[in-house]
């Protein structure tokens, strides 16, 4: 067993060279991921057999309702690991309409094949909200309306995630008065989902995430509103760079000025960094490159049950 | 009556879109255009504080994430009257540019070129007739037949695996694919680069812009980005968009021509008539009329002869769509009342409006762009057309069309990529000469209305917004796939893609892979297109149950 897995970590590290990708490189991904996931160092071996192992890609279902494919997109700028090898090499994307070269039938088809091939094994990653006015009425795929996709599909999966806030908590279309009656998946579904709100989130979230359950074969740990405590257990205010402006009393109270340009905090500018859970101050986006705060604006809330509604307006202060 | 097809979902798009097409003869011989889906963003803005606009707008769509927001403050701008400091005009340029650069590098490799390259025939190609091919057409920084090899494997043992992904049950091997072997594995490689090459450069959003998708970092005044203004991040930016631009003009371009030069015929399938641009990229602050893609209308092809864009003459019909009334209106004045019926082809199909111009159907965005830049003279556009006309052999007539448009698209984010570093040498000047201004204060006036009108990836946007009372008493957006992918209207005038559809040969009505073509031509976003206004109350959705 020890052998095969070292057999496996082995060949895989050839398949990454061959790729232009050095070990180093791959040890220090795992071991990026390992502390966003809030494990231990120990973990980052196992880590690493996550991606290094699998002879059956883990199939994955990807459906879209009401949304803007945001969160297809932020999945898209992962960069550890590439795209390109969670789509290759780690997972099997079995469906997810914005990259399928499938198109109509076809498409439909690969559904339900992968539903009844992959029965109780496949992961559901939900992106975007569900009207539930009208019988549904308002979206609608195939003919076929989002609430009755979205029944067939998260029956049979191992386990649902929401992917950003829509699917989450419901999204800018289910903010007052939602003319379509728009819910997040759990609440339109009846059902227990995985959490990863933000709009969109930081794909790491998402990565992370699915690791854990390849990983120790169990959801992450899960706060009260189903989101990963690795994730969002902590608030911006708390982890926020320029907390210590806070503190001292240095505010921002007009863009573009003095205090602007020096960092301060921007509290009285609207920020909804103290109410707001999330990791962006420690993983930011993009690679690192920045995150709202750090380009000068307030933070949103935007991890947060009906943020749109609750935090705004966005630029008054909480 | 010939045979329907239906395309439902439409994949490698944004949103939710039905195609239906009828075949008689192996050719399309009329078609309609739906959107599926509703979501009333416009509904919810009312009463809401116009500075939130931007951020609820933007969530329009996730894909060109940068465009809403910038239309949006640009209205409220206009609402109030705002000037926006030279350096705030010069990071928008910079933010717009690296969308242009980062949502067509994605459209062409991952949402069109499956439409041309058979990922299946890729396995046949003999790896060093493909670096031969390679050198000959590109100067991509990949390449030999060692690296084309180990491409070849990767895709095998994932073909083998027998999990096919993304890949599974496409169109592969249909007669209509007409790449070699060795330009299909090409193309595939240079597919798999590109998901990495996009992820990088939508890094360059997140220098001046906090993060992509979804920037946070504009606000009507100017930018907040006050404190990025260095010369490390200057420096981050510049070293990025070089990159990227090299990818564009060593691979993506070689690509596209590539691929064109086995598919001539598709530069005299699925054109269209009449051609409508806003302009954008703002050289100065006098505005539009120093835009780098200046505004105009093209009718009836004639782009020798372009004309005056004028925004009054836009208004919008729901004869159609399913919604009550059957009167067009000007966006300012539009009233909408969702009234959801069944799919009817003869009557209301689409939860898509249908814009007119000057009463007109009219195609908006890049080839719209393109023509309207070569009509008027811009010796830059012409050159890139002229050169891309000559390299391919074919004549100017060879624009109007499938072909055409995403060339098109490709020529203008050189272009535009090229101008980006003019850009950000004048904001270098402007921050060595100690201007660091980034924002004008302003106040929210009691009343006001106002428009932001920009030519974004895929075409004309604008936004309109009436303030009432310190909130939004009114707020439309007519977006470019509304324009494009719109139904008919009341005189029964087909959309844009409705009318590009027709003339389309169908090899084999069950794989309709040429239906795709032309309709991912138009790089559709269907989440944008669809939205509602009603500026009389909130509780009037009526909604007929299926």
């Amino acid at each position: 067993m020890q052998n095969e897995k070292e057999k496996n970590r082995q060949e895989f590290y050839e398949r990454l060279e061959q790729k232009g990708i050095s070990r180093r490189d791959f040890v220090k991904f795992c071991t990026f991921l390992t502390a966003t996931m809030g494990l231990s160092a120990s973990y980052v071996g196992q880590v690493m057999d996550v991606f290094a192992a699998p002879a059956q890609r883990p199939p994955v279902i990807w459906l879209h309702f009401a949304e803007c494919t945001g969160c297809s997109e932020a999945a898209l700028r992962t960069m550890y690991p590439w795209i390109d090898e969670v789509l290759l090499d780690i997972i099997s994307m079995e469906y997810h309409e914005t990259i399928m070269a499938a198109a109509g039938h076809q498409a439909e088809d690969n559904l339900h094949a992968a539903m009844s091939k992959h029965k109780d094994k496949y992961l559901c990653v939900v992106e975007g909200s569900i009207p539930t006015k009208f019988d549904g009425a308002y979206g609608k795929v195939g003919g076929r309306t989002f609430l009755e996709i979205g029944r067939e599909v998260t029956k049979h999966a191992m386990a649902t995630i929401c992917m950003g806030s829509c699917a989450t908590y419901g999204g800018p279309q289910a903010a007052k008065p939602n003319p379509g009656g728009y819910k997040g998946v759990s609440d339109a579904l009846g059902i227990k989902t995985i959490n990863i709100p933000g709009c969109p989130p930081n794909p790491i979230n998402l990565i992370g995430t699915i690791v854990n359950y390849l990983l120790m074969g169990k959801l992450p740990a899960l706060d009260s509103n189903g989101r990963p405590l690795f994730a969002y257990a902590n608030t911006i205010h708390d982890k926020c760079p320029r907390r210590s402006h806070f503190e001292n009393g240095e505010f921002v109270t007009e863009f573009g000025s003095e205090e602007a340009k020096m960092g301060f905090c921007l509290y009285e500018m609207g920020c909804k960094g103290p109410e707001t859970y999330n990791n962006c101050p420690i993983v930011k986006f993009n690679d690192g490159t920045s995150w709202p705060i750090e380009a000068g604006h307030p933070c949103i809330g935007c991890s947060e049950p009906d943020f749109w509604d609750e935090m705004s307006p966005f630029f008054e202060t909480l | 009556m010939g045979q329907i097809i239906t395309i439902d979902p439409v994949t490698r798009i944004e949103g939710h879109l039905r195609i239906e097409v009828e075949v008689e003869n192996g050719i399309v011989k009329d078609a309609w255009s739906s959107g599926q889906m509703f979501r009333g963003i416009e509904i919810i803005l009312q009463g809401r504080d116009p500075r939130d606009a931007p951020l609820f707008v933007q969530r329009s769509c996730g894909v060109c994430t940068y465009v809403h927001y910038l239309s949006s403050v640009e209205a409220i701008e206009d609402a109030v009257g705002i000037k926006i400091p030279d350096n705030a005009r010069i990071i928008r340029n910079l933010l717009h540019g690296a969308q242009f650069q980062h949502d067509h590098i994605v459209h062409f490799y991952h949402l069109h070129a499956l439409d041309w390259v058979d990922v299946v025939n890729a396995l046949k190609a003999d790896p060093k007739a493909t670096a031969t091919l390679a050198d000959n057409v590109s100067n991509a920084p990949w390449g030999g037949a060692s690296y084309f090899k180990r491409v070849q494997e990767r895709v095998k043992s994932f073909v083998d695996s027998g999990q096919l992904g993304p890949f599974a049950n496409a169109y592969w091997g249909h007669p209509a694919y007409k790449l070699s072997p060795e330009a299909d594995l090409m193309a595939v490689s240079h597919y798999i680069e590109a998901l990495r090459v996009q992820a990088r450069a939508a890094k360059l959003h997140a220098i001046f812009g906090a993060k992509n998708p979804h920037l946070q970092s504009l606000v009507a005044g100017g930018v907040t980005c006050a404190a990025d203004l260095k010369p490390d991040r200057v420096a981050e930016f510049k070293y990025l968009w070089k990159e990227t631009q090299e990818f564009i003009k060593n691979v993506y371009i070689p690509d596209v021509l590539a691929v064109a030069g086995f598919y001539k015929d598709w530069g005299a399938i699925g054109g269209t008539a009449n051609y409508l641009a806003y302009g954008d990229f703002p050289q100065t602050g006098e505005g539009s009329s120093s835009d780098l893609m200046p505004g105009g209308v093209i009718y009836q092809r004639k782009f020798t002869d372009v004309q005056k864009m004028d925004d009054k003459k836009i208004t919008e019909h729901v004869a159609r769509s399913w919604y009550e009334g059957k009167k067009d209106l000007h966006p300012y004045k539009g009233v909408t009342e969702p009234d959801y019926s069944d799919y009817d082809r003869g009557g209301r199909y689409s939860w898509i409006k249908a814009p007119r111009y000057d009463g007109k159907a009219t195609e908006v965005g890049p080839l719209a762009r393109v023509l309207v830049a070569y009509g008027k003279g811009d010796p830059g556009v012409k050159k890139l057309v002229d050169d891309t006309l000559a390299h391919l052999s074919v004549p100017a007539t060879a624009l109007f069309s499938t072909l055409g448009r995403t060339a098109a698209r490709a020529l203008e984010t050189v272009f535009i990529g090229n101008a980006m570093e003019n850009w950000l040498n004048e904001l270098v000047g402007n921050l060595t000469k100690g201007d660091d201004s980034t924002y004008t204060p302003w106040e929210m006036p009691d009343k006001g209305m106002g428009r932001g009108l920009n030519d974004v990836p895929r075409g004309a946007l604008g936004h309109w917004i009436e303030i009432d009372k310190g909130k939004i008493k009114n707020y439309q957006y007519v977006v470019p796939s509304t324009w494009n992918l719109g139904p008919r209207d009341a005189k029964g005038q087909l959309g844009p893609v409705e009318e590009a559809l027709i003339g389309t040969p169908i090899a084999d009505p069950k794989r309709p892979v040429e239906v795709l073509r032309t309709v991912h031509s138009f790089d559709p976003c269907i989440a944008c297109a669809i939205h509602v206004i009603d500026p009389n109350s909130n509780e009037v959705y009526k909604v007929k149950a299926l």
